[in-house]
């Protein structure tokens, strides 16, 4: 594989491994200097969150609401319907299970311009638990219409999402992580709201990823360039509106498709690939994540390996994906 | 800014139109909740007649008070209460409950016909007030916030989230109105799951309480909202003691008029004890 044929946004080898929501944090902050209108709320978690650094900046403008997620996105909407531009955080779990209802009813429905940026998302928040470890919430936020549901892969690309989602009105999801992430983008990369990034072209398999899998992505399209086969990967970090154009592109050059997640395959990225497909293009796929299961306890990124979310599952889907297809059409010869 | 009154017959009959307008809207509907708008009219009457800063030509004015109806379910007394305030025609009523409409079953957020926010799932209301209440404390703006809450709606957890925020946070330009009818879906509240005494919890959580012994009764509505415009570092509620399907006698505290539209017979009782032809 020549190369051309890899995007210009990768780094030529992973070096730095970054907290993402400490990202969004300085982010955040930088933001507060330039937006007066950005309100930051939190439910409790302010220094796992990292909107600590919001608040410390400016305590006028950072409201604490205690251990009440619900309060907290109500809250968050009479902010929206006064002009401001409200950022509410907490846990993926809290924020999209628990306060579900009220993210539908109160900011979602009525189209409001609130900013849910949620941390701990996955199997990733290790020691916890799997009561802390949201695998449902991309479900949860992309069956919501109105709702515009983001995933970065980096840290690079959180901190793009983040100064994007200040300037798109409407209700917006953010899903982050506890671990750190590895730093695959340079900072050159340009983050689009609705566009799916071919981050390399390929000709046998084609991988869609969000999150951390993205980098699981890229090393499995590695292990199995060794082995001759081209991989196509592709960074989906917006699931809704989800770019069915470039997803439909990618997976007709190939024709065997590979989703990979941190999160429940039934209704997340997996879910949301096969719907495209299944109306457009149909074919075959294996989907990399958390198979209807709940999570354990353990270290975040050992569970990475322990659930089987790792670049070498990646490359076993993907030799499936290749033999089936191989067979059928021997079948067919 | 609309024109505000404090003369009572003129409130009175107000309350009168507003009570047979709704009811001819939720009788074309053939569903909706008799007595917990019904229940309503009073207050309502009181916040878009007398209390509330407000500009039914001028709905998206900057510097109006809001209100917010937490009890969603008692909308079309709110949207009779609009319709009389000069917010749409009153014709409009009549599409009450219809796809497409602007006056759908539950309050949808549309500052067009006057409507603040998206509620009719309970226990929501109050939090958008508190967000709207500290918005306007935080740009330095002299609006004052209102809310409605049905008694029923005390069973959610998350209000008393919301009732926490409003008295930590000190707003004293917030004023919550619990419409206190005594019944639920399933009947008197007493029988389901009572929540008194209400007066006291409210207080316990650091808001100061006015409690109306009769919530239909004008001059003592608008004295209380006096009350809370001149309370100063707390939240202000007003327990409104109200009679569920008040107005027409074979709705008063009838707890199955609560979620069920009239049929042409009540109507034309209804109507008549208004003083309304059929």
């Amino acid at each position: 594989m020549s190369r051309t044929q890899i995007s210009d946004f990768l780094v030529d080898e992973v070096t730095e491994h970054v907290y993402i929501r400490e990202t969004y944090g300085k982010t955040l902050v930088e933001l507060g200097r330039e937006y007066p209108n950005i309100v930051v709320l939190d439910a409790d978690l302010t220094v796992s969150t990292k909107t600590n650094l919001f608040g410390k900046e400016f305590p006028n403008r950072f409201f604490t609401m205690g251990v009440s997620e619900q309060d907290m996105m109500g809250t968050a909407a009479g902010f929206a319907l006064s002009g401001k531009i409200p950022f509410a955080s907490t846990f993926a779990i809290f924020a999209t299970g628990r306060a579900w209802e009220h993210v539908r009813q109160s900011i979602v429905f009525p189209k409001l311009n609130v900013k849910i940026v949620a941390t701990h998302a996955g199997v990733t928040v290790g020691e916890d638990g799997a009561t802390h470890q949201a695998l449902e919430d991309i479900a949860l936020m992309r069956v919501l219409p109105n709702m515009t549901v983001i995933v970065p892969a980096d840290a690079v690309e959180t901190e793009k999402v983040i100064r994007t989602i200040v300037n798109h009105k409407g209700p917006t999801y953010v899903r982050l992580a506890r671990a750190k992430f590895p730093t695959i983008f340079k900072k050159s990369y340009e983050f689009e709201i609705g566009k799916a990034r071919v981050l390399r072209e390929g000709k046998h398999v084609t991988i869609f990823a969000v999150g951390i899998m993205v980098c699981e992505a890229l090393e499995a399209s590695k292990i199995l360039e060794r082995e001759g086969i081209s991989a196509c990967v592709v960074n989906v970090s917006t699931v809704k509106p989800i770019d069915v154009e470039t997803i439909v592109k990618a997976a007709s050059s190939t024709g065997a498709v590979v989703t990979a997640e941190d999160h429940n395959i039934i209704g997340g990225l997996g879910g949301a690939i096969a719907e495209v497909l299944g109306e457009n293009y149909p074919t075959l796929m294996k989907r990399i994540g958390m198979n209807d299961r709940f999570g354990t306890s353990g270290d975040g990124l050992q569970l990475l390996e322990y659930f089987g979310l790792k670049a070498r599952n990646i490359v076993q889907a993907a030799h499936e994906l290749l033999e089936f297809n191989s067979q059928k059409k021997s079948v067919v010869l | 800014m609309h024109e505000r009154t404090k003369n009572v017959d003129i409130l009175k009959e107000i309350a009168r139109r507003v009570r047979i307008d709704l009811l001819k809207a939720l009788h074309r509907a053939k569903s909706g909740h008799t007595g917990g708008s019904l229940s309503s009219v009073e207050i309502l009457v009181s916040l878009y007649f007398s209390e509330l800063r407000h500009n039914p030509k001028n709905p998206r004015w900057g510097d109006r008070d809001r209100f917010v109806l937490s009890k969603g379910h008692g909308v079309p007394a709110l949207y009779s209460v609009l319709a009389h305030a000069g917010y749409f025609a009153r014709e409009e009523l009549m599409s009450l409950r219809k796809p497409g409409s602007r006056l759908q079953g539950h309050p949808e957020y549309d500052l067009e016909i006057g409507i603040e926010a998206t509620t009719g799932s309970l226990g929501h209301g109050l939090s958008a007030a508190n967000g709207m209440a500290l918005a306007a404390r935080m740009d330095g703006k002299d609006i004052r916030i209102y809310a409605l809450l049905s008694d029923g709606e005390l069973q959610e957890g998350a209000s008393w989230e919301a009732i926490t925020t409003s008295s930590y946070r000190k707003l004293d330009n917030l004023c919550a109105i619990v419409d206190r009818n005594r019944f639920q879906n399933d009947g008197a509240m007493k029988d389901i799951k009572d929540i008194e005494p209400v007066p006291d919890k409210w207080r316990a959580f650091g808001w100061e309480v006015e409690t109306l012994p009769d919530g239909h009764d004008f001059p003592s509505i608008l004295s209380a909202f006096e009350k809370a415009r001149q309370t100063k570092g707390k939240p202000f509620v007003i327990i409104a003691n109200t009679i569920k399907g008040k107005g027409v006698s074979i709705f008063e505290n009838q707890g199955k008029y609560h979620g069920v539209a009239p049929t042409d017979d009540e109507l034309k009782v209804a109507l008549n004890e208004l003083g309304e032809a059929a």
